[in-house]
């Protein structure tokens, strides 16, 4: 049997058998939904389909119903598309590169985590194609034969790139998350009662059995895929960056691109798993499984990407006046001076100052405290976003075309439909998707479970004895 | 030969790892084990080899970065080689650079895939199938060994008798 370290706090409190694990986290699927759940859902279905009707709006009318001018060509629009990826990029990090690294506390917050990244991503991918206007001719960004000759794709464009990476970090992280439930499908399956139920959770396990060479494959694929998934979330962000950075508008053309928003990905992903998380374990009273140490341990990611995000921050501003070109010199002047300067103001405030108060550990440890933080972090980081994309172009190399960029109500609008959208497909999913990999759980129980980590070694022989 | 199957029912992992461990010294065939998660360390005992879906997922990463790097020379160098931006589209070679991310995200992309895939058709598990797990709580708490009285020199009584030495929580059988 494998030992931990005396020291580790426990990852599993309490001590619940193997099918309390699976009682507690299939409680919401196996009853009725919560007045709290339907409540909530009402909430989200009323402003997603507001979202859906201003997006049917734009669709109708045409992106000139935003605030876009001919110098703000990418505000919102794009923002909100950075901002989402961002998001996602968390719950791959904790699946994939958390499984590399053997964290144990992965197993707790995995599921939900990449929840998140798959609907955010699903928004995410919605704002370019909006943004194309005549989205009924979305798939001209494939490389389809067609009738204008041979006329492809640009495979040197970081807009194609861009097709290619969230496209591919979309479909992986969504096997990669239907691998890890098809064994807890089949839990739920074969505890089903009612036949409707049944039959669901029976498609939906592809008649899993769990038997040992499925295991032995299940955690191979488990691996391989993780390390597939890393690579690949580094390299989606860091394509994103490169939308920006290879063109020549001052602000934008700098190689720290790619580093600095994957950080500030896992930075602004992490704090929205902190804001899903708290509500989740308190609403579905899973305090047992996630439990302040995982805060904790969240808590001390966004210290760290805080503080990778903040370097990156006073780097670029720093070699803006080193450089000597007047234009970059001058993009920062005006992020910091100009008339987004509010902006660029809470951008630092919430990204860089905030994040530093995690250092004290009774604030780390607060639940209160960090759910102000992480809304206050995401916050931020949609602020980054919107400095580094309006600023830099609503003024740039000629005086004569500089102007300002104001959010019409379909900006608003979209923005705040996307939230519905979202929040509905995580309702759905906390309600009829187990919340948790229970079934990876109940295999680091003996390891890290709080009864067994007291427990000697006597003991332990006592409560399973092996020979009769 | 008898062609019975014996189900050897435990409440816990590490107990049917060691009560494994003590059955096979005892030269008996293991044919599976059915638990609700991955027991460590069982694939030695009970005789399985390490799988080989590592690898096929690396071909098909390989296919995909082939296929990307053919698509791309085709569309950007041979068919249409277009003048973007005054930089223009000469050989592959001299393309590479902006080749790499695409033929990454394709690799992985087929990699991924491939690998999911092969796992689903090699397990046959599939959309629409019944799960074959011989008792329904093997995937909550139970952890269960099935045992074939033919694959052994031992009668079916010894085979018995040394799961009973094991604490084992109950023994059932079936006719096959």
């Amino acid at each position: 049997m494998h030992k931990e370290a005396a020291i580790r706090e426990p990852l599993i409190l309490g001590s619940p058998t193997y099918s309390d694990i699976t009682k507690d986290v299939l409680y919401t699927i196996e009853n009725k939904p919560t007045k709290l759940w339907k409540v909530l859902m009402t909430i989200a279905t009323i402003i997603a389909l507001w979202g859906v009707g201003c997006i049917l709006y734009l669709l109708g009318v045409g992106i000139g119903t935003w605030g876009l001018n001919n110098t703000v060509g990418w505000a919102w629009d794009i923002t909100n598309f950075v901002w989402w990826v961002g998001i996602g990029h968390a719950g791959t990090l904790i699946s994939a590169v958390l499984l590399l690294f053997r964290q144990k506390w992965r197993m707790a917050i995995n599921r939900p985590a990449e929840a998140m990244t798959i609907f955010a991503v699903f928004m995410a991918g919605m704002f370019p194609m909006i943004h194309m206007g005549r989205i009924w001719m979305a798939y001209w960004v494939l490389p389809l034969p067609n009738q204008f000759g041979s006329l492809w794709v640009n495979f040197n464009s970081p807009l194609l790139w861009d097709v290619f990476a969230i496209s591919t970090y979309l479909s992986v992280s969504l096997v990669f998350w239907y691998i890890g439930l098809i064994p807890d499908f089949a839990t739920i399956r074969d505890r089903a009662s009612r036949p409707v139920q049944k039959l669901m959770y029976s498609l939906l396990s592809f008649g899993w059995s769990g038997n040992a060479k499925a295991w032995q494959r299940f955690e191979e694929v488990s691996l391989v895929l993780a390390g597939l998934a890393t690579p690949l979330v580094f390299s989606v962000h860091s394509i994103v960056s490169m939308d920006f950075a290879t063109s020549i508008v001052p602000g934008w053309h700098t190689t720290i691109f790619p580093p600095y928003f994957v950080a500030g990905a896992v930075f602004s992903g992490f704090a929205m798993v902190q804001t899903l998380m708290l509500i989740v374990r308190k609403a579905m009273r899973l305090e047992k499984y996630v439990t302040i140490k995982h805060i904790e341990y969240m808590n001390i990611v966004i210290i760290v990407t805080g503080s990778i995000v903040g370097v990156a921050y006073l780097t670029e501003l720093f070699i803006s006046y080193y450089s000597g070109v007047e234009y970059e010199s001058y993009a920062f002047i005006n992020r910091f001076s100009g008339p987004y300067w509010w902006a660029y103001w809470a951008m630092m405030t919430c990204n860089v100052i905030s994040p530093h108060l995690f250092w004290s550990k009774k604030l780390r440890t607060n639940l209160a405290f960090t759910f102000v933080m992480s809304i206050i972090v995401n916050i931020g980081m949609w602020f980054e976003r919107f400095v580094i994309i309006v600023t830099s172009v609503h003024r740039d190399y000629l005086p004569s075309s500089w102007s300002m960029f104001y959010p019409t109500w379909v900006d608003i609008g979209v923005f705040m439909g996307t939230l519905g959208i979202f929040s509905v497909f995580y309702l759905l999913f906390l309600k009829y998707f187990p919340v948790l990999a229970f079934n990876e759980v109940k295999s680091i129980l003996k390891s890290s479970g709080e009864q067994y980590k007291n427990m000697s070694d006597e003991e332990f022989k006592k409560l399973h004895p092996v020979k009769k | 030969m008898s062609d019975k199957t014996i189900y050897a029912i435990y409440d816990d992992d590490y107990v049917l790892l060691e009560s494994a461990k003590h059955l096979v010294s005892k030269g008996i065939h293991i044919r599976d084990v059915f638990s609700p998660f991955p027991i460590h360390g069982i694939d030695p005992v009970i005789g399985l080899e390490r799988t080989r879906i590592a690898i096929t997922a690396f071909i098909y990463g390989m296919i995909g970065v082939s296929l990307a790097l053919t698509g791309m020379w085709f569309f950007m160098i041979q068919d249409w080689p277009l003048n973007i931006g005054g930089k223009p589209n000469f050989s592959l070679l001299t393309n590479l650079p902006s080749f790499v991310p695409i033929t990454f995200e394709f690799g992985v992309l087929c990699a991924a895939h491939g690998m999911a895939i092969t796992f689903m058709l090699r397990n046959w598990t599939l959309p629409g199938f019944k799960g074959k797990n011989p008792y329904p709580r093997t995937t909550d708490d139970r952890f269960v060994m099935e045992i074939h009285a033919s694959d052994s020199d031992l009668s079916e009584e010894e085979i018995k008798s040394f799961i009973n030495e094991t604490c084992v929580l109950e023994i059932d059988e079936k006719h096959s």
